[in-house]
């Protein structure tokens, strides 16, 4: 290869394995943030919100199966979607911190749902207008769904925000704790950066006052205070978690692990 | 999925002295093969068997969803996570319209839970069995809801119409649920010796269970001929049993998986497949509360339900204030 074809081929593969990351990380939030809903099935405060939480974790399980057969084809090392899924370790997952806490009581459930959600309505949203064809064909089928989430978030939000004394600080309580991831959300990296200049996905900033914007409102609706901005910079984009994710990995890796290398 | 006679279990239906009259006039309905409807007269007996065997059915289905859900998030492929997600979401939306066919005859769902959790209330013992791998996924599909199969649906034709309404659906979904079980073993069969064994050791915890699931031998359930009579069962105990026997034998064979029971055999006399002897020792301890599960079965109910009491009084807070309307959510979405 001459020194003029150089150049342009290690661009394009930087480019490639930046949609590589960027695609994990939308795919992992789904994954880690479903998994944690399926902990719920049967544990639910009511029945109906038992089928909901279900519904949620099924959706985003479904959003996870997409976007990982995707990265896996863009990666081109023959890894499939269970493949990406049961055998990387927590390093290599680069889920938002915030879909990998912990469910906490249904107050903190509902909020980091709702954060996330409010999330992936924005960047869903951008992503249906992708120069990325795949991409934007997935995101138009999730922002479908995440419109059904956010309605079961934010009206969740506004029950227990606005409901008794007792749900009220629960809920508050809830946003208080969770509110410290909510900087990872929009905090943009070389990743989002190259992504941008591709046509790839929209640019976060634009995205981020939006998500502002909406989020105040719900609050509002719901009655509940908007904490403090807590500047602790999380990482889970770039594969530095929290000590909960390891736990969850090993529980949904455990058959896979124990049983390499067979069908299921 | 629910299969087990339990209303055996309950007290006799007492036929009242309600008027010989109206009793004719719905004993002519019911031989006619007309649906009874919620507000039309029926005898008491009637009533509060009918709520009994519906209760203990949307029971089952609540508690059922617990054995499953223990494998959600250890699933083996994200196909099978999905897979299992939406059968424990159907076997919870089971529940809810068993529940609603309930509360047609004049109970709420509130006071049947709250039976449920006091204990009061029986639901199917199969669920008080443990799942300890993922081959009891499989099994659980194969063979209850195989089982659960033959018992509902003869009730798709039981002359209570919401009853046997619900049941059409819930027979649909049933049988899905009994192919992807049996998929699964299919898949553990033909795999490696450690997925076969694992297939097997399933298959040996759970056979018997699902054969005692179909209640006792005719000749121990108590009043089998008066819910024949209002065609709220249609077969006996026996009858069934021994149709899940003869269609789940070969499939056992096709999967290449040994039923546990040395004295099974064909009999060419009378075109069935012979069990040998069941335990019925094991059943009635399970029933009566000393099953390897009951305790954590129940408790995990009433801790979801305690945890959940705040969630529940917070919607209800929720909609008082604000005149029963949910809230405005979705306008900005």
């Amino acid at each position: 290869m001459s020194a003029g074809a150089a150049a342009p081929a290690r661009r394009e593969r930087a480019l490639s394995e930046a949609l590589f990351r960027y695609v994990l990380r939308l795919a992992d939030t789904s994954l880690v943030l479903g998994q944690r809903l399926g902990e719920w099935v049967g544990h639910g405060p009511a029945l109906e919100e038992d089928l909901a939480l279900a519904n949620l974790a099924l959706d985003l399980i479904g959003q996870a199966r997409l976007l990982l057969t995707y990265a896996g084809e863009v990666e081109g090392e023959g890894r499939d979607e269970d493949a990406l899924a049961f055998s990387r370790d927590a390093p290599e997952f680069l889920n938002l911190t915030l879909a990998e806490q912990p469910n906490g009581d249904f107050a903190h459930t509902i909020v980091r749902q709702w954060l996330i959600d409010c999330w992936q309505l924005e960047i869903y949203a951008d992503l249906a207008a992708s120069a990325d064809e795949r991409l934007a064909a997935i995101a138009a089928k999730a922002l479908k769904e995440t419109r059904y989430h956010h309605r079961f978030s934010s009206g969740w939000l506004a029950r227990l925000g606005d409901g008794t004394a007792e749900s009220r600080s629960r809920t508050q309580a809830a946003l208080d704790s969770l509110w410290r991831f909510s900087a990872e959300l929009f905090a943009a990296d070389e990743v989002d950066e190259r992504m941008a200049a591709a046509g790839i996905a929209a640019p976060l900033a634009p995205a981020a006052e939006r998500w502002r914007i909406r989020a105040a409102a719900d609050l509002q609706a719901a009655t509940l205070a908007l904490p403090a901005p807590q500047p602790y910079p999380w990482h889970g984009k770039r594969g530095v978690h929290t000590e909960h994710l390891g736990h969850l990995l090993g529980e949904m890796q455990h058959l896979q692990r124990a049983y390499p290398g067979v069908r299921w | 999925m629910y299969t087990q006679a339990l209303d055996t279990h309950g007290r006799e239906p007492v036929p009242a002295a309600e008027g010989a009259g109206p009793a004719a006039r719905f004993q002519a309905r019911i031989d006619a093969d007309e649906k009874i409807e919620p507000k039309d007269w029926m005898p008491e007996a009637y009533r509060q068997t009918l709520i009994r065997q519906i209760s203990q059915h949307a029971h089952s289905e609540i508690v059922g969803m617990l054995p499953e859900g223990n494998w959600i998030t250890r699933a083996p492929t994200l196909r099978r996570k999905a897979v299992l997600i939406a059968k424990v979401q159907d076997e919870g939306g089971h529940g809810m319209y068993l529940y609603s066919a309930a509360e047609t005859l004049g109970v709420s769902r509130a006071q049947l839970i709250e039976q449920l959790l006091s204990g009061a209330a029986k639901y199917s013992s199969i669920f008080n069995y443990p799942t300890l791998t993922w081959a009891d996924v499989g099994a659980i599909g194969w063979l209850v809801d195989g089982a659960a199969i033959m018992n509902q649906i003869p009730i798709c034709r039981c002359s209570y119409g919401p009853y046997a309404r619900a049941m059409v659906r819930i027979c649909k979904e049933e049988s899905f649920h009994q192919r992807q079980g049996f998929e699964i073993m299919l898949t553990l069969a033909q795999g490696s010796a450690a997925q076969h064994a694992m297939a097997q050791d399933a298959l040996n915890r759970w056979w018997w269970p699902s054969i005692m699931m179909f209640g006792p031998s005719d000749g121990d359930s108590r009043h089998t001929a008066q819910s024949m009579a209002w065609k709220i069962k249609r077969f006996s105990n026996d009858e069934l049993r021994q149709k899940f026997i003869d269609v789940t034998v070969p499939q056992a064979q096709f999967l290449g998986l040994t039923i546990p029971d040395p004295r099974l055999r064909w009999d060419e006399a009378t075109q069935h497949f012979q069990i040998g002897p069941i335990d019925w020792s094991e059943f009635y301890a399970v029933l009566k509360g000393n099953g390897p599960c009951n305790r954590e079965r129940l408790e995990a109910r009433r801790a979801a339900d305690a945890a959940g009491a705040w969630v529940r009084e917070a919607a209800a807070a929720y909609a008082a204030k604000h005149g029963g309307r949910a809230p405005a959510g979705a306008s900005h979405g």
